[in-house]
């Protein structure tokens, strides 16, 4: 009888995961992806949508169109998993047996934990989200824009840099830039968490006028007098306000009690297997790992997790382990971009910012849909640095 | 390793890269109560650094700092 794998989620990690486990296991395995929406999200387009560059059109496929034949593709959602009867319940009252799980649940955004930022923020992180910024942009008349970071950790570190960036631009080319302020309110001392990149954005946005608040973690934000105030004791007046909402692991993971304070799930960081479970494996930005929540992260975690599912299921020894290895392009406005390459040991070294680094993005973009889900990026051309 | 301040929480950030340890204070602070002491340990160099500045910013007070075997040792005060 093959072995049963049920995938939680069908984003980047998840889809990637189920398309390689049926190819490389064959008839080993019997994969099932499970997901709420069956819809398939490109989230990195969020940004380009709320800066007018794209459509959200682009941005969603059918989950079922990405997956392979042999793949089966549930769309319900996970209520609660039983690790140890190896069941996990579904919505509508059925249940799904698994050998072998995997968990690439996502996070979800909780809007309700930091008061007025609902009622007086924008921001990117869904696409109503970004469209409703990109019409905001669209009739700004210039302001003071503050943009900044309201919940640790979240999605796509460089995203709110690169917004800033972007913006200027932006701004610039519907001539309403002279008449506006544009802030960027950091939590930490610097302008991104890694410290190569910051040193390489931080002269970028000075050049460009763009302000610098350090140490500014979101608490709460009054939309009637249009001011955001931070834990730090500080208050930053604004015509317009982006924050990122505060992230957490999702329900499920909560009702099966299966993840830390935040909701994320404890995660061996080379194996990827759940803690204290060997049969359970965790992707993507449902881990709690220190390291980018990004659709990369999940992209180099799924070959890890589908050979060791494939050592257990044929009984041999396990050959890989993750690295922590990441790859992300990072906008720097103006049509350049540079790149974030790293890992667990190695601090990314981010070349000078340049057009063909943007243009690489947008092929990468482009590319997406017909490449990264189906496991079709070589290997060599995805390698980490620091990792031959 | 013996505390020489009495503490209400301590987080233990060793192995923990740039920013998590100041990340994981900056929660504890979030969920504490105005009196409470929280011990950091951490091993990464930039917290040495990261956590007096944020904790003078944030105006909480930084009651001690120690060296200890291959990692180093904060205690905040939630002041406020």
């Amino acid at each position: 009888m093959p072995a049963r794998v049920v995938v939680l989620g069908g984003g980047v990690g998840g889809t990637l995961a189920a398309n390689l486990l049926a190819k490389g296991l064959g008839r080993d395995v019997k994969v099932t992806v499970v997901d709420p929406t069956g819809m398939h999200v490109y989230q990195p387009g969020f940004l380009y949508v709320s800066l007018g560059q794209a459509n959200g059109r682009w941005l969603v496929r059918d989950e079922r169109t990405l997956l392979r034949k042999d793949v089966d593709l549930a769309v319900e959602r996970a209520i609660r998993i039983y690790p140890d009867a190896g069941t996990v319940q579904l919505e509508r009252g059925g249940s799904l047996e698994w050998d072998y799980l995997v968990i690439a649940t996502g996070a979800r955004l909780v809007y309700d934990t930091v008061p007025g930022l609902e009622q007086g923020a924008y921001e990117f992180y869904s696409l109503e989200g970004a469209q409703r910024l990109r019409e905001a942009l669209r009739t700004f008349q210039g302001g003071r824009v503050r943009v900044g970071i309201a919940g640790i950790p979240y999605k796509c570190p460089p995203a709110p840099v690169e917004f800033v960036l972007m913006l200027d631009g932006y701004l610039r080319k519907r001539g309403v830039r002279e008449r506006s302020e544009i802030t960027l309110l950091s939590p930490l001392n610097r302008a991104f968490t890694i410290e190569s990149a910051s040193k390489l954005i931080e002269p970028i946005m000075e050049r460009r006028g763009i302000g610098l608040e350090t140490f500014f973690n979101v608490e709460s934000v009054d939309p009637s007098a249009g001011v955001v105030e931070s834990l730090e004791g500080e208050k930053a007046e604004y015509d317009l306000l982006v924050l990122v909402p505060p992230h957490r692991g999702q329900l499920v993971i909560d009702e099966s009690s299966l993840g830390d304070t935040g909701g994320w799930l404890p995660t061996d960081r080379h194996t990827l297997q759940l803690e204290g479970h060997e049969r359970i494996f965790a992707m993507g930005d449902a881990t709690n790992l220190p390291i980018s929540k990004s659709g990369s992260t999940a992209h180099f975690e799924a070959p890890v997790v589908t050979s060791r599912i494939a050592s257990l299921v044929h009984g041999t020894a396990p050959k890989t382990n993750y690295g922590g290895r990441v790859m992300c392009f990072l906008e720097t406005g103006d049509g350049r971009a540079t790149a974030l390459r790293f890992d667990y040991e190695h601090p990314p070294i981010p070349p000078r910012p340049s057009r063909a680094w943007h243009a690489a993005k947008w092929v990468f973009n482009r590319l997406y849909w017909e490449t990264v889900p189906q496991g079709r990026i070589p290997e060599r051309a995805s390698k980490g640095r620091g990792e031959a | 390793m013996t505390l020489a301040t009495q503490t209400d929480r301590i987080i233990d950030a060793r192995g923990m890269p740039c920013p998590g340890p100041l990340m994981a204070l900056i929660g504890a602070i979030r969920e504490g109560e105005v009196g409470d002491a929280i011990t950091v340990l951490s091993t990464d160099q930039g917290s040495t650094t990261d956590i007096p500045a944020w904790v003078r910013k944030a105006r909480h007070e930084l009651v001690e700092v120690a060296p200890e075997d291959g990692y180093a040792r904060f205690v905040v005060k939630k002041a406020r």
